[in-house]
């Protein structure tokens, strides 16, 4: 158990491209804290220097009261989870799992009576003597969160772990570790690319992007009050509508000349980005926006109708049992659903 | 080799996957082909075998054999317990020992240098390790017998003649096991040896624990081809050893032969040809009984 720090962390490569920005931020003892950003953003980057397996070029980092720059990834008392898995094939389940415990010098009963604990957690008891080409993916994952556990780290590192399994399995997986993570209330730092594993999974979100911290929140926070474009559109499916606009004596204009209400803009004049999510609309013949639709997209339990705001693309999300079809249509503004950007740089305003 | 193609023939036999009787031709025209090959092959050594099994005298007399004669065991017999030679104090099984300790010691050795020099290249990170390991790849454009005269002198000079020693460490420098330990372990995800980083497994217990087990099938290979081309090395030892006691089989043959010279008696055909079959025998059966083995790790790059 314990608190991450990253103070002022850097990472520039040999070749002289920065990777990570300086970043500071604290990850509170006993929370999940999930990196998101597309790939190439820093966030695996983060990871491994948190991790000991990259250098920190600038800054500090600290697990815990300790400052770990120094020191070796074995003797940082953390556990990391790969997106191959990365379980050694000629071993055992049980091995494999009890391997960190065995190169620490722990004897051999207190190992076998670890690995059963974490296999029992996880309902791998059955598989302890396969190896793991004899497993599935599934499978395979539970064996590289049980390496993790057995150890009882100060930290859990995840790295896209979830990335090589089918859909299914994936929805599956993410409330197990979720729920396991709850259980043990061991900190953890959690690596993906896929928003929706971010809203569902974290305490706290830190959203990157080209080595720079966007945003850092809690899913709420970063749904309800996107700091910038670059959030508002990666996360949320479908993302958020993002049309340019002109803002001048407290009202906005779409650049097509459609007028947006309740935009709660005040004194700023001058181009705007505005952000309206597809479900803050709602069709309605009294609206005050125009909407022509193009394309309607079956999900189920809900409808995307995608089509044309005042000349620029616009998607409105409808529930399924509301009836839709192509052509124009009226939509009213939920409360609340305007968002507000700098067209220039992006920010919040 | 011969026996190689051999067993892959069988191999190719036992599985036709036969149409609503319908004369395969094409099947058959294939097999006639690999079996003629094969054929051809293994003609010499059966003459070799048949030969084995006459008396000098017949041999020297009407030329190779093709039918059994019968002193078989008494030819056998002589070529692994007489004594012979120059000093009279080697036998077959002196030489089928010293043999097997080149052969062994040579794959062994080459497979342990190998290992190790791939693992710095790969792990490490050193300085000049690509330059280090392209330098060390050009050996490979420098068998033995190119560089035999220098590697004479330096053996002679450290006084390892007529040693063990000098018999097999000159053979192991050469690239070809650090090549394609070096080119496995590149295989091998990064991702392993970070895990094992976080786990705590030090260098020297990565390679130990993880490192040689996941080599398994590539070793076998190696030690194979390795086993073999020490086994059949026929111009080092004799430029190297001219103690008769460290006499190799392959060498040893030629010993035999060279009993015509004097002229005065008989050269040992029988006991020859029985000697050609002996030496022939442990490479065969090395091949025959690590085949799977030897296609795994050539053929294998995961599990």
């Amino acid at each position: 158990m314990a608190q991450v720090t990253l103070n002022a962390v850097r990472k520039v490569y040999a070749n002289g491209a920065e990777a990570l920005a300086p970043a500071t931020f604290t990850i509170p003892d006993g929370e999940l804290t999930v990196l998101v950003g597309p790939s190439g953003c820093g966030k695996s980057t983060m990871l491994r220097m948190v991790a000991g397996l990259e250098s920190v070029t600038e800054g500090e980092i600290s697990i815990g009261e300790r400052i770990v720059n120094d020191v070796d990834p074995a003797d940082r008392n953390i556990a990391m989870v790969f997106q191959n898995y990365a379980l050694y094939p000629h071993m055992t389940v049980a091995n494999n799992m009890g391997y960190g415990l065995r190169n620490r010098g722990m004897n051999r009963a207190a190992i076998a009576a670890k690995v059963r604990e974490a296999a029992e957690l996880l309902n791998l008891v059955e598989f302890l003597d396969r190896k793991p080409s004899q497993l599935s993916g599934g499978q395979r994952q539970r064996v590289a969160m049980g390496r993790a556990i057995v150890r009882e780290p100060d930290l859990f590192l995840f790295d896209e772990p979830l990335s090589n399994l089918d859909a299914k399995l994936r929805n599956q997986m993410r409330i197990e570790i979720r729920s396991l993570q709850r259980r043990l209330a061991t900190t953890a730092m959690y690596v993906t690319h896929d928003q929706v594993e971010a809203m569902t999974m974290a305490d706290r979100i830190i959203v990157l992007n080209g080595g720079r911290i966007e945003q850092i929140g809690t899913p709420n926070e970063i749904y309800e009050h996107p700091a910038s474009t670059f959030v508002a559109s990666f996360m949320g499916a479908p993302p958020m509508n993002l049309l340019d606009a002109d803002a001048a004596q407290g009202r906005v204009t779409l650049k097509g000349g459609a007028f947006v209400p309740r935009s709660g803009v005040n004194g700023q004049a001058g181009p705007v980005t505005v952000g309206i999510r597809p479900e803050d609309v709602c069709p309605s013949p009294q609206g005050d926006l125009d909407f022509s639709v193009d394309i309607i997209e079956e999900l189920g339990a809900q409808r995307l109708l995608h089509g044309q705001m005042a000349g620029q693309p616009f998607s409105v999300a409808v529930a399924k049992d509301q009836p839709a079809s192509t052509g124009a249509m009226r939509l009213a503004l939920k409360p609340g659903a305007v968002h507000l950007f700098d067209a220039a740089n992006g920010h919040r305003l | 080799m011969a026996d190689l193609t051999q067993t892959r023939v069988a191999a190719t036999v036992t599985t036709p996957t036969r149409p609503v009787r319908r004369i395969p031709w094409e099947a058959i025209g294939d097999h006639a082909i690999l079996i003629a090959g094969a054929a051809l092959m293994l003609v010499p050594v059966y003459m070799m075998l048949a030969s084995s099994s006459h008396t000098d005298i017949t041999i020297h007399r009407n030329g190779l054999q093709f039918g059994f004669g019968d002193d078989m065991a008494a030819n056998y017999n002589a070529a692994l317990f007489e004594y012979g030679g120059f000093t009279n104090t080697v036998n077959g099984m002196t030489m089928l020992g010293n043999s097997m300790i080149l052969g062994l010691g040579f794959a062994i050795g080459k497979i342990i240098v190998g290992m190790m020099a791939a693992y710095a290249i790969v792990y490490f990170r050193l300085r000049f390790a690509t330059l280090a390991f392209w330098v060390i790849f050009t050996t490979l454009l420098l068998p033995l017998e190119v560089r035999i005269l220098p590697s004479y002198e330096v053996i002679t000079w450290m006084n390892l003649g007529n040693t063990y020693t000098g018999l097999i460490v000159p053979l192991i420098a050469s690239a070809t096991a650090t090549f394609f330990f070096r080119q496995f372990f590149m295989s091998v995800p990064e991702e392993l040896i970070e895990a094992a980083r976080i786990d705590g497994a030090g260098p020297f217990k990565f390679f130990i624990d993880i490192l040689v087990p996941l080599s398994r099938t590539m070793i076998a290979a190696m030690f194979i081809i390795m086993f073999v081309y020490g086994w059949n090395q026929y111009l080092w030892p004799t430029l190297i050893t001219t103690d008769e006691t460290l006499f190799t089989l392959v060498r040893g043959i030629r010993q035999i032969m060279q009993a015509y010279a004097d002229g005065s008696t008989t050269p040992e055909y029988g006991e020859a040809a029985a000697l050609a079959l002996i030496a022939m025998a442990p490479p065969v059966l090395i091949v025959v009984f690590f085949q799977n083995w030897f296609v795994k790790g050539l053929t294998e790059s995961d599990k």
